[in-house]
């Protein structure tokens, strides 16, 4: 009886044994009474990493002075700033991108260049190094629109560099490549889900989707308009394909669907937040930098087990590509919206995107308040029809 | 209404918790009784509030009426009136109405020498509402977690703290309480089924008894849990199903804070097979 009774009450802690114990820190984002809220347990999440210094300062008489391209040779991005801001910058893309002993062998500045002829692109990494450098000048100018919202007026000097995805490493952390998804034959073939990873927060959801969204220009499109089931604008399989594609982006951002949406009319622009058009930005953010920059490299990719740079593209042979992790890190703002790109003034280039996406009719433009005030009344807290 | 020839013999005095025989009567077929009267004062305000928050309110559409809690900055402070106070009374009168009635219940109970399983019945039911507008709000450190009453105010409740967790249907005690509420379902469709079959035989021919009920299902299925037996099933699964229905609300941001599926890491991270 004893034994029973201690079995009885060990059962409890079992139950409680799969659970986070401990203080959440939350976050009303929403009217009161709508649960669009974050909660986050604060023993585990995820803080913003430091940012690194810039290696010295960087003052206004080093970028006067000889440019770059006049005295250097096979400058192609970097030639309108001043030789002092170049090798600035060089010193800084070195520790953001292969600090020395970041390996592969030994970093630094051979990670990329020829010790022999600095100017020479015999190396790959330096023609990489070059589309890269296009592409932040590029992301800097061009696509404001995904962050300049978080910062209201003052989003002058955010933006990204180098560290934003890199972090000292020479490929980031958070990367995606084409996937093989159906494999086996009945036995043993998951048809491309089922099978639990972070990107889709380890549910059934189908894995493929960043290829489906990240690349090239498929929209998600299949919220139905209207209550009735005969307008189904999308069949279930592509539905999930766009959930899943959600659950990356709230993991790759810590945060949860109501983040955005209100879930009452995932596709309703009206009653979504501001963060739901900086995700759409977002995601053709990434798309530019996949399709244009990472796949446009092409051939430059070494194949995978050749030379000394180990894998440089996935196992369907496609290169290394950018999803909303390699930026955010688990984190809603990237560095905890430190404006990293003010002490870097070289990597804002100029507006050049032509068929800039407008976005959708009825999005917020407004920061959505992340209030700790309380909600005036009751007026403001009916849901919208 | 007339009183039923054999009704008379059941109205016996006393068995009351509180107030000896005050209120010790009924009108018409309903026993009153001291919690009678607290039933009817806290229903009655809890309305009247309601009628009143609507009247300040934007809209008396009855879909979109909406009393929502305080906002999460109040914590576990009172909120002015228009701010989530009147949420926080109404939320007093629900529970102040409901305990009553289940109190009401008991004295019947006890004037009838009853168990008591209708009012424990019920108060598993109210355990389900109090987890969902006090335990998980004090646990969460707030008021501003309770659920707004309105028809479409509380279903967007529901359907955003649902993706809170980015999928609901993986909380395991969501899936036990939806499995509990599918099975009561089932077993109270076979048993009325079952019933009715016995008490319609063919034209002519007598009323089955209970052994016939029983056969049935023991030719179909190898065992009949029997008469009496059927009735403890379907009470063990209906508060199952609300207890469940209780219990994954309350892990859901007390005691889980990402999305329910990596919840399920737990197995993937076995030392069995993944060390």
């Amino acid at each position: 009886m004893r034994k029973h009774l201690t079995l009885l009450a060990a059962i409890p802690a079992l139950l409680l044994g799969g659970c986070e114990i401990g203080t959440k820190v939350v976050e009303q984002q929403g009217p009161n009474g709508l649960a669009i809220n974050q909660i986050q347990h604060k023993a585990t999440r995820k803080i913003a990493a430091d940012v690194p210094p810039p290696p010295y300062e960087l003052t206004p008489d080093m970028r006067t002075g000889d440019r770059a391209r006049d005295v250097y040779q096979n400058v192609q991005v970097l030639g309108d700033i001043s030789v002092d801001e170049f090798n600035y910058m060089m010193a800084s893309i070195t520790e953001w991108v292969s600090p020395a002993d970041g390996s592969v062998e030994n970093g630094g500045c051979n990670y990329c260049h020829n010790p022999e002829n600095m100017a020479s692109d015999e190396i790959y990494t330096k023609v990489v190094s070059r589309k890269m450098l296009q592409m932040t000048r590029a992301i800097n100018a061009n696509w404001t629109p995904h962050f300049q919202n978080n910062y209201g007026e003052s989003s002058e000097g955010a933006g990204v560099t180098c560290w934003t995805c890199h972090r000292g490493n020479p490929v980031p952390a958070n990367i995606w490549s084409g996937v093989p998804v159906n494999t086996g034959k009945l036995a043993g073939n998951k048809r491309g889900q089922n099978t639990p990873l972070m990107q889709t927060a380890y549910s059934s959801l189908p894995y493929a989707s960043f290829a489906a969204y990240l690349e090239g220009d498929g929209n998600v499109r299949v919220n139905a308009r209207s209550a009735y089931p005969s307008q189904h604008e999308a069949s279930i399989p592509a539905t999930e394909m766009t959930y899943a594609l959600m659950m990356h982006q709230s993991q790759a951002l810590g945060v949860n669907c109501t983040f955005c949406h209100n879930s009452q009319n995932f596709g309703k622009w009206d009653d979504s937040r501001t963060q739901r058009v900086n995700a759409w930005y977002g995601t053709r953010m990434v798309r530019d930098i996949n399709n244009n920059y990472i796949n446009d490299l092409g051939d430059v990719w070494p194949v995978n087990g050749q030379g000394i740079y180990g894998n440089r593209r996935g196992p369907e042979g496609d290169p290394l590509k950018v999803n909303c992790a390699t930026c955010h890190n688990g984190i809603n703002r990237p560095l905890g919206g430190a404006k990293m790109l003010r002490d870097y003034p070289a990597l804002k280039g100029a507006h050049s995107m032509v068929n800039m996406p407008t976005p959708p009719a009825g999005a917020p433009t407004t920061t959505a308040p992340a209030t700790t005030t309380p909600v005036a009344a009751i007026a403001d807290t009916k849901p919208a029809v | 209404m007339a009183l039923l020839s054999f009704e008379r013999k059941y109205r016996v005095r006393g068995g009351t918790l509180i107030g000896g025989d005050l209120f010790d009567f009924w009108v018409g077929p309903f026993y009153v009784g001291f919690f009678g009267v607290t039933t009817i004062f806290f229903a009655a305000l809890g309305t009247a509030l309601i009628l009143y928050g609507a009247a300040i309110g934007p809209t008396w559409n009855p879909w979109l009426i909406n009393i929502a809690p305080p906002d999460i900055s109040y914590g576990l402070a009172l909120a002015p009136l228009r701010e989530g106070g009147l949420w926080q009374i109404v939320t007093i009168c629900a529970i102040g109405a409901f305990c009553s009635w289940a109190l009401r219940e008991v004295e019947i109970c006890r004037k009838l020498g009853m168990g008591y399983h209708v009012p424990v019945a019920f108060g598993v039911a109210i355990f389900a509402y109090v987890s969902l507008v006090v335990i998980r709000p004090v646990l969460m450190g707030a008021w501003g977690w309770g659920f707004p009453y309105g028809i479409f105010p509380h279903l967007d409740w529901v359907s955003n703290t649902g993706y809170q967790y980015l999928h609901f249907h993986y909380n395991p005690a969501h899936m036990l309480a939806v499995s509990f509420f599918f099975t009561t379902t089932l077993a109270l469709g076979l048993h009325g089924a079952l019933v009715l079959s016995a008490v319609n035989p063919a034209k002519g021919e007598d009323v089955k008894s209970p052994e016939y009920e029983d056969t049935f299902f023991r030719d179909l299925i190898g065992y009949s849990v029997g008469t009496l037996g059927i009735h403890r099933v379907g009470l063990l699964l209906a508060l199952n199903a609300g207890f469940w229905s209780a219990i994954c609300i309350i892990l859901s941001g007390p005691f889980w804070s990402r999305g329910w599926p990596e919840w399920w890491t737990w197995w993937l991270n076995l030392p069995i097979w993944s060390a």
